[in-house]
């Protein structure tokens, strides 16, 4: 079966893409070597969050597993645009497949400078905005405000020709107003969910067990609460959605499918299984043909009744 | 891209037949049969998933755990991997009971392995091995390693009791290897850092190099004291780890500079000079 798709205009070989800081192809590469370029398991690639500064990410611990989940606080540590634009960038931008960057600001102009910036690099094919990330004291979380998002997506617009995907948080209560709000803006995408707030309490010393006090749930434990949202706000814009929060196989990711998302992304699954991207492709065609779907564009276009 | 020479791990999470299984003092042993990947380096990890279990007590285990490979026998194609379970959760629980005829999954092998001693050291004579409980799998696939480069070295291993230090023999064989007790059970009676410090007043510090693995508080004692005596060495550190490949960033570790390592790439073998305190990866 075809598995070819695209998203916001970026041709995909299969709707399997990887969630924003959950696999590091450069780190990867250093422990399958060449193996990872030749199976790459993602059909475009996202960057983890790059911020205008370098950060060195949360102190420990950053991880705790929670039933059937993960609950991370890890801070968003990376170079810095400069470094990565410099560095990382030109390594990320040689994979196999298309690459989308991920950035996250404090403030519009910060936003607009990581979007200009990054636009300029050849081999990029889209930009992802995180504007929901829970981990961070920005004091600005645009993506719980409708009215916020709307405004940093029409400052944002002019500035660039890639594809602009707006991450939202799934920390709201009713994320397609949001959603909404970044599709007037001038939103192609949305990318969701993103990690649900947690805490995790360490009780042999009566405190919490995460560095930075709190962090955000991951995992097949969250699954149920995307498709919901998945559900809400694909219904509710034209954009398409990349879905994602706890899928582990292809009858998972098909879920987010019929849910309404366009493709899907694995976030905490790559880290049981190096694989996993491959995994959920390979099983994709047969999932679809259990189901009774003679093609992938079948079940995207199918609505749930 | 960085490019290095250690082994590289086949690109999958493969699964790997129990071979044997057995106590091993207060541990358990078990050995995997691993059809695809290279020889480990002494040092090195897998991340390990005991099949269809994971998930058992209300939803833990759910991601795999790192496990040091004690040591290594037969050739690539049919690796023999042995591992030194402690059973301290959920996880360990389900390695503890795995039996031969079972299977348990595995990726890897990854991090970096131990330096050899006369990278450390142009200078050294040997090698001084310093292990603490479960610590001591990582050690005994190095003793090996060593044994058969020809290197001489000693190997200190402390235990809470006798009842722990079962598996010694088994891994270490009893030459050159000095146990101490905290509970002055047999051997000698307190820390392992003591006879450390024995061994280093007896030696030229110039021309020694320390490995070392266990408990954070022996391995931040090992560090201070290798440090004060100006002694090159290598630690094994553990930290919570998800992945084990450098995906998710959870297992960072603080670094002399205010910086963090990712203890899964940048380890888990790190320099003594690397990091500020060898407890520091414990909590905030
Ligand atoms: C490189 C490396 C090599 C290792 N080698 C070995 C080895 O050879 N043999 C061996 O037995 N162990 C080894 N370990 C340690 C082992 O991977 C961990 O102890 C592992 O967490 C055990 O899993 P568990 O489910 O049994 O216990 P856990 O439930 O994970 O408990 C272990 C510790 O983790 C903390 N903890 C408790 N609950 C949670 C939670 N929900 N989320 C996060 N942390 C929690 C507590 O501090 C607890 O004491 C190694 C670790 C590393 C990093
Ligand atoms: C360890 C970890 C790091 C993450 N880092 C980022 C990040 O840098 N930027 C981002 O937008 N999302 C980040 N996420 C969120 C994931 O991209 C994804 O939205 C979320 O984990 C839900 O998917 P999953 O259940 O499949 O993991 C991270 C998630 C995890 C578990
Ligand atoms: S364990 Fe995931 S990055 Fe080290």
């Amino acid at each position: 079966m075809d598995l070819s798709t695209e998203i916001c205009g970026i041709p995909l070989d299969s709707p399997v893409l990887n969630g924003s800081g959950t696999f590091d192809p450069l780190a990867a590469r250093r422990a399958f070597g060449d193996a990872l370029i030749e199976d790459f398991p993602f059909a475009a690639f996202v960057s983890k969050t790059i911020t205008r500064k370098t950060r060195v990410g949360n102190p420990p611990h950053r991880l705790w597993e929670a039933p059937s989940g993960l609950i991370n606080s890890i801070g968003l540590p990376n170079p810095g645009l400069e470094a990565f634009v410099a560095g990382d960038l030109i390594e990320l931008t040689g994979l196999p497949v298309p690459l989308i960057v991920s950035v996250m600001a404090d403030s519009a102009e910060e936003f607009s400078l990581l979007v200009e910036t990054i636009s300029e690099v050849d081999g990029v094919a889209g930009i992802e905005l995180n504007v929901s990330c829970p981990n961070v004291h920005s004091g600005l979380i645009v993506g719980e405000q409708p009215k916020e998002t709307e405004a940093l997506m029409k400052e944002l617009r002019p500035l660039t020709d890639l594809p602009l995907i707006i991450k939202l948080t799934p920390n709201v209560a009713n994320p397609h107003e949001v959603a909404i709000a970044a599709e007037a803006g001038g939103a192609d995408g949305i990318s969701m969910i993103n990690t649900i707030k947690a805490a995790a309490i360490d009780r042999v010393h009566s405190r919490t067990w995460l560095g930075a006090g709190a962090g955000g749930l991951s995992g097949p434990a969250v699954r149920p609460i995307a498709l919901a949202q998945v559900r809400a706000v694909s219904t509710a814009v034209e954009i398409p959605v990349i879905g994602m929060g706890g899928v582990e196989d292809a009858d998972t990711a098909l879920e987010f499918i019929l849910a309404g998302a366009r493709v899907v992304a694995i976030g905490t699954e790559n880290f049981r299984d190096p694989q996993a991207g491959s995994k959920v492709r390979k099983g994709l065609a047969g999932a679809l043909e259990r189901r009774g779907f003679e093609s992938l564009q079948a079940a995207q276009a199918s609505t749930l009744s | 891209m960085v490019v290095d020479d250690r082994p590289i791990a086949p690109f999958n999470r493969r699964e790997c037949a129990v071979a044997e299984t057995h106590p091993a003092g207060g541990y358990r042993v078990f050995t995997l049969v691993d059809e695809q990947g290279p020889e480990p380096d002494p040092g090195q990890f897998y991340m390990l998933t005991a099949g269809d279990h994971w998930q058992g007590e209300a939803g833990r285990p759910y991601l795999p755990r790192a496990i040091s490979v004690a040591a290594v026998t037969g050739n690539p194609g049919a690796l023999r991997l042995m591992f030194l379970i402690d059973e301290v959760g959920p996880g360990t629980r389900l390695m503890a009971a795995l039996e031969p005829g079972q299977t348990c999954l595995l990726a890897g092998p990854f991090g970096r392995p131990f330096s050899m001693p006369k990278a450390l050291n142009p200078k050294a004579a040997g090698a001084i091995l310093v292990g603490g409980g479960i610590g001591i799998a990582p050690l005994a696939i190095l003793r090996r390693a060593l044994v058969k480069r020809g290197v001489p070295s000693r190997t200190l291993l402390g235990f809470r009791d006798r009842a722990h230090s079962g598996g010694v023999d088994e891994l270490f064989g009893c030459e050159e290897t000095r146990l101490a007790f905290e509970d002055g059970s047999s051997g000698h009676r307190g820390y392992v850092t003591d006879l450390l410090l024995k061994v280093l007043a007896g030696d030229d510090p110039g021309g020694a190099v320390v490995y070392s693995c266990g408990p954070p508080m022996m391995l931040e004692a090992v560090r201070s004291i290798c440090a004060e005596s100006g002694t090159a060495c290598e630690l094994a550190l553990e930290s919570p780890m998800a992945c084990g490949f450098g995906a998710c960033f959870g297992c960072a570790v603080p670094k002399t500079d205010g910086t963090y390592l990712r203890l899964c790439v940048d380890g888990p073998v790190v320099s003594g000079d690397e990091i500020a305190s060898a407890m520091a990866g414990e909590a905030a």
